[in-house]
């Protein structure tokens, strides 16, 4: 299968013993889960020399998700006439009450169902006339695409008691943040493959023009990540800082023309929290007014804060890449993927159920 | 959540579709891309076909790994 071949495009060991040999300290975030996830897998740390330097950066939408907003959803869920509908991951994140989580609500009777597409939220609402469905939508401009489709989908089928509980985030605003940091020390960026899919190589591009940061929009096989390395590693001993497109068979300059337009079309920029980062200025989407009937905060009235509690975990500094999962005190002691008390340990696409699962040796 | 294999479409029908990879069987929403047909291959997400993703290109792809490692020598 073509496909295949990016796990190991023929002769990549050529690049792998210029990438060994290169010996300056560099430090590389990856901004998406499903890289974090792939590169533990492919045990590409353990070839890497000291010297190169993977970071896992803010790119898992569940890791991302504040405490604040959990608890918010759990209050909600404790509503009898209400029906909670969300991914899979989420509803094993805990609130700021220890061991508090949707799975436990689920098992005291609750209505909390995992669903695998928004679209299946609005099938359920169809089934569920006594109940108020809400769909807790998380991820970044991948998702938010989908969630807008199953708000249309609901207006034009009369569905009333469905709504959406928006989560959902831009990249591009926390990634300004991290690099406005005081202590920020990425020399290069391998940005996120699904999300560029939707805002094409142009919603990266201010990387290049505005920061000058070496960054490589990348695939999720083995090849596809040694070769954006390469490119970074490349770029910076040439001084030649740009935006290059690593994932040329998904990602087009302009992205997904159909999809932006619909999430632009139902949402709209509103500022947001994230775990362990704060608040950012227009960083979240939420559903525009003319749409209110579909957003679950106002259909609720929940008065959500944008204020950051103090986390009880060290989440927010593995989010930011400032330090990693091993250094995390609670990390395989006390939060192991049987027993998460974080979220990047509850996502299969943290950092921390990454370096896990697959014991990241570095 | 996101599936970054692709899927290889086997069933359509409106903006409903049927996606396979590995064996495995998926519904998929193809609001997201133009001119799907039979055996075209989809990049999936939360159910969503949010890319078709050509064999052309995918070459191409394979090209521009290849030249590097070429120059390398
Ligand atoms: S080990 Fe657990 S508590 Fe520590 S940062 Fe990771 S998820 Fe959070």
């Amino acid at each position: 299968m073509l496909w295949d071949e990016f796990k190991k495009p023929k002769d990549i060991e050529r690049i792998l013993s210029i990438i060994r040999n290169y010996d300056k300290e560099i430090r590389i975030m990856e901004i998406c889960g499903t890289h974090t996830v792939s590169i533990a897998k492919s045990g590409i740390k353990g070839i890497l020399p000291e010297n190169i330097k993977l970071i896992s950066g803010p790119g898992c939408p569940v890791c991302v998700t504040p405490t604040e907003r959990i608890d918010d959803i759990l209050l909600l869920s404790k509503n009898k006439d209400v029906l909670i509908a969300t991914y899979g991951d989420m509803v094993r994140v805990p609130g700021s009450i220890y061991g508090e989580n949707l799975e436990k609500r689920k098992a005291q009777g609750f209505d909390v169902r995992i669903v695998y597409s928004p679209l299946d939220a609005v099938k359920i609402a169809n089934n569920c006339k006594n109940k108020e469905v809400v769909f807790a939508g998380i991820g970044f401009e991948t998702t938010a695409p989908s969630s807008a489709v199953a708000v249309e989908k609901a207006m034009n089928e009369g569905v009333k008691n469905f709504s959406v509980f928006s989560l959902h985030k831009k990249v591009e605003p926390v990634l300004r943040e991290l690099i406005n940091m005081n202590d920020f020390n990425i020399n290069g960026f391998l940005c996120p493959g699904n999300v560029a899919v939707i805002i094409g190589e142009e919603g990266f591009r201010f990387l290049e023009r505005e920061f000058k940061i070496p960054s490589v929009i990348c695939g999720f096989e083995a090849g596809d990540i040694i070769y954006s390395i390469y490119r970074i590693i490349q770029m910076i001993e040439n001084k030649v800082y740009k935006l290059e497109n690593e994932y040329i068979r998904a990602v087009k300059p302009k992205g997904n023309e159909i999809a932006k337009n619909i999430m632009n079309k139902y949402f709209e920029l509103c500022d947001d929290i994230w775990r362990g980062i704060g608040c950012i200025k227009n960083s979240g989407l939420k559903l525009k007014d003319e749409y209110s009937q579909y957003d679950s905060v106002k259909k609720f009235n929940l008065d959500l804060t944008l204020y950051k509690n103090n986390d009880f975990c060290s989440c927010g500094e593995v989010i930011k890449g400032k330090i990693e999962p091993r250094e995390c005190k609670l990390f395989s002691s006390v939060c192991t993927i049987e027993n998460p008390l974080g979220s990047c340990m509850v996502s299969s696409e943290g950092a921390c159920a990454a370096a896990y699962k697959y014991f990241d040796l570095r | 959540m996101c599936l970054a294999v692709p899927f290889k479409v086997i069933q359509i029908d409106g903006n409903d579709a049927v996606g396979e990879s590995l064996g495995i069987r998926r519904d998929i929403r193809i609001d997201f891309v133009k001119d799907i047909n039979l055996g075209d291959y989809v990049i999936v997400h939360a159910g969503f076909a949010i890319e078709k993703i050509e064999k052309e290109a995918a070459l191409k792809n394979l090209r521009l790994i290849k030249e590097v490692t070429d120059a390398l020598g």
